[in-house]
């Protein structure tokens, strides 16, 4: 599949927005606007690096989407934010060249716009929701409200014009913030603009969680997450890397020692999952964890300089049907497999992954095999892998999730071959922390308990959100849950009688 | 930044560095372990044991074997220099009681992580039994700290060169037919030697602990490639262990995954030593 370059999009896009200019915009005008297909990267040259895919749009086609907006005055889309961002207001500053006012606008209630344009999954939220998608009865033509905000977030960050926000003065009180992912970053960044002392631990050796050790490069380029950490140093937060809390200092210590007034745990959900099938761990088996933070945060993709290795695998079989299967299965490729299979019990409809990185994936060469089911892992006498026993599932009734439960059809089995399988099927909160903390309470997935409301744990001045309380969700939830328990960190130490720094 | 205090050389490629880290030294305990990485852009991640650990001081103490990248390049490192990045202590502390009688078995460079262990056996009042084993005499380390734990100490090489020659089976096996039997048994070394362990201790019923080295990326439990079988579940090793029960242990099948980067290993090892010899001959004329 080929792609128009992006100079044709631009150029095209340019051609419209003058036929449109100073016409004013009846709703049916808007609606004949074609939508803005997203310039990528030929997916025969990006599969040999790791850069990004999706280059951005042009001003010209930033401006020709934006008038697409309706202005609903009921905004729908906004009800499916998860942060309720005033999506019409920045749609329409776009549309008037107002790209500062934009941004201001996203900024009021997101702090990650540059990463939410990129990875949220807009078509079942902001974007399922839009009234052009539901009158041209598309989701897929629905405003590319993503695509702005990562518009209006580049411009800023490129033209160099990003301030970190302002800091009230020092409180003298002090939270610990545990783990450096979005929901980490949101309360260091919230919390700290009250004046009060933050110090971010993070176990691995580099900040950002997630995006930076599983979302590769090519979906998100890391300069834009170093960008918001060097923005919490700016802030004046102390980031504190190779700091696991429960070992290194257990969390009750931080509180009761060390003079920490409250503690925010954002310890994501990095456990993996495993099949529970026959041979899961013969040499050749791989969480999506592994393979992605090799090739991401050990950087393996740099074969010159990198000490970490990677395995090699010239036919890669990957399970499951997320974005981390995706994101696994593309990276697979980068790192030279020939042929990369996607393994998954339901169709395609049922996938969780964000449906841009299906369709990457596909254009890529990645060959899925839905409604397939993972039974036993076959390997040699060296106790490698060689291949995976399959066997072809149809729909059943739906299970508690609500989706249609795979049902094995007998006698299907099939052998597929290949020398790494990867599996991508979910993960848990790692329990260390409850496990060092008394009276830390998780529900039996390991899920941290916290109130709805002020995100509180189970224990006084101890706050939780992110994945370690959702279980594996979303960056933009991650974010929102951040935001709502650092605005119950900040009430409970305005309580507090103030201190000197 | 973690600042060298004392580097030895303890064997044939085999080193102790005592580097500053107050916050691992105060909290750590025996059997625990740390990631340590020479470089945090481009280098690797690796599991040492902590040997030793001064909290008033602040250090631990590290001791390892050039086997790979980090372990070559650490070996060039020298007092005043720092490491950039370890993260500790990891894993759970060894499960420390007064048994009665103990017997501790240490191969080669599982020696220096059996060392902790003795003296919080020796410390929580076991009688102690430590069997020494090592390829050759000049392999052997840190006889002199172990003969003043012990109760009793026993030294064999596979090549007879000191001590008895015998592998650390063979008299692991007389301890274990004596009256009364040991209660107890920790053995650390290479995998094979602690699968053979494992059997020779199992006819007699000796609860018997092994602490295993795997392959480990990030150590906190997010990767699973350092995961085990052992009684037929996946553990992990930098959170569930490292030490586990070795009756229960697949040996088989760890041995197969510490092999699975083999070939990039061999590759990489070849260039290490020709590195440190590098940096062993640009240092001569100074030193
Ligand atoms: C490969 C992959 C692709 C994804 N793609 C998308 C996508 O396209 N869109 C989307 O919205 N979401 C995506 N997600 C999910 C999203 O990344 C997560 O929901 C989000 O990052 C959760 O944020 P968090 O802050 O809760 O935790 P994380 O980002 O997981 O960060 C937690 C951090 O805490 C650290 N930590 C853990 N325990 C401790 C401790 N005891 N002490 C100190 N530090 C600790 C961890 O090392 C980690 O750095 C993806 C996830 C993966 C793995
Ligand atoms: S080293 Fe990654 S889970 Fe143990």
């Amino acid at each position: 599949m080929s792609h128009p370059s992006p100079e044709s999009l631009r150029r095209e896009a340019a051609a419209q927005l003058a036929a449109l200019r100073n016409r004013t915009l009846t709703p049916k005008d808007r609606l004949t606007i074609p939508p803005q297909p997203m310039p990528s990267r030929e997916p025969t040259e990006r599969i040999h690096d790791v850069q990004e895919v999706a280059l951005g749009y042009s001003p010209e086609q930033a401006r020709l989407e934006a008038l697409r907006c309706l202005q609903c005055k009921n905004a729908p889309c906004i009800n499916g934010c998860p942060v309720r961002i005033n999506i019409p207001a920045f749609l329409k500053a776009i549309a008037e060249e107002r790209d500062a006012e934009a941004i201001a606008i996203i900024r009021q209630t997101s702090l990650l716009p540059a990463v939410c344009g990129r990875v949220c999954p807009q078509e079942i939220q902001c974007q399922e929701r839009c009234t052009v998608g539901k009158a041209l009865k598309d989701v897929r033509k629905a405003v590319s409200i993503g695509r702005l905000e990562r518009f209006v977030a580049d411009v800023e960050r490129e033209s160099g014009r990003f301030q970190p926000p302002p800091t009230k003065p020092e409180t003298g009180r002090r939270v610990a913030v545990i783990g450096s992912g979005p929901a980490g970053i949101t309360v260091a960044a919230d919390v700290r603009r009250e004046g009060h002392t933050v110090t971010l631990f993070e176990a691995l050796h580099k900040p950002g969680g997630v995006l930076v050790y599983g979302i590769p490069e090519f979906r998100l380029p890391k300069a834009i997450v170093e960008l918001e950490i060097e923005t919490l140093r700016a802030m004046g937060v102390d980031i504190r890397p190779n700091f696991l809390v429960g070992r290194t200092r257990r969390l009750e210590a931080l509180l009761h020692d060390d003079g920490y007034d409250a503690a925010f745990i954002g310890a994501g959900a990095g456990l993996p999952r495993f099949l529970d099938i026959e041979g899961e761990n013969l040499v050749g088996v791989f969480s999506a964890n592994e393979y992605l933070t090799r090739a991401n945060l050990m950087r393996a993709y740099n074969r010159e300089q990198a000490d970490t290795p990677i395995y090699p695998g010239r036919n890669v079989i990957v399970v499951g049907g997320g974005n981390v299967a995706m994101d696994a299965a593309r990276m697979a490729l980068r790192l030279g497999a020939k042929e990369v299979h996607l393994v998954y019990r339901r169709t395609e409809a049922e996938m969780p992954a964000r449906i841009e990185e299906i369709e990457h994936a596909k254009e890529e060469g990645v060959q899925f095999h839905v409604l397939h089911a993972p039974r036993r892992v076959i390997g040699n006498a060296a106790g490698r892998v060689t291949g995976l026993e399959c066997i072809r599932c149809r729909l059943g009734e739906p299970d508690d999730s609500g989706r249609p439960r795979p049902v094995e059809i007998p006698g299907s089995e099939y052998i597929l071959e290949a020398e790494t399988l990867i599996v991508a099927i979910g993960n848990e909160p790692n329990p260390l922390l409850p496990q060092t903390t008394t009276g830390l309470k998780a529900d039996r997935r390991g899920r941290l308990l916290v109130d709805p409301v002020t995100n509180q744990t189970s224990l006084p001045r101890v706050y939780a959100g992110g994945d370690v309380v959702l279980g594996s969700a979303t960056v933009i939830l991650a974010m929102g849950q951040g935001r709502q328990a650092a605005a119950a960190i900040n009430a409970f130490l305005a309580e507090l009688p103030p201190r000197k720094a | 930044m973690h600042r060298i205090l004392e580097k030895q050389q303890l064997a044939d490629e085999v080193f102790l560095l005592r580097v500053e880290a107050p916050l691992i030294a105060r909290e750590r305990k025996a059997g625990q372990f740390v990631m340590v990485q020479a470089d945090t852009r481009f280098g690797e991640r690796i599991p040492l044991t902590i040997a030793d650990a001064n909290p008033s001081e602040g250090s631990i103490t590290l001791i390892f074997q050039t086997v790979g990248k980090t372990t070559h390049h650490l070996a060039t490192l020298n007092v005043g220099d720092a490491i950039p990045a370890i993260l500790g202590p990891l894993g759970r502390p060894t499960h420390i009681e007064t048994f009665g009688t103990a017997v501790a078995v240490g191969g080669g460079i599982g020696i220096a992580p059996l060392h902790p262990i003795i003296q919080a056996l020796k410390a929580a009042g076991n009688r102690l039994i430590v069997i020494l084993g090592a390829r050759t005499r000049n392999l052997l380390i840190l006889e002199d700290q172990m003969a003043r734990l012990a109760d009793e100490l026993i030294v064999c090489t596979d090549d007879g060169s000191y001590g008895r020659k015998a592998l650390v089976t063979e008299p692991l096996r007389e301890v274990c037919t004596r009256v009364p039997a040991p209660d107890f048994c920790v053995a650390i070394g290479p995998p094979i030697m602690m699968k053979a362990c494992a059997e020779t201790t199992r006819p007699f019923r000796i609860p018997t602990v092994v602490s295993l080295n795997t392959i480990m990326v990030d150590g906190t439990g997010m990767c699973g490639g350092c995961r085990v079988t052992v009684g037929g579940k996946t553990r992990f090793v930098c959170v569930d262990g490292p030490e586990f029960d070795g009756h229960q242990v697949d040996f088989d099948n760890m041995m197969l995954r510490l092999r699975a980067y083999k070939e990039q290993e061999d590759a990489a090892h070849h260039q290490c030593h020709l590195e440190l010899e590098l940096a062993r001959l640009e240092r001569k004329p100074s030193a």
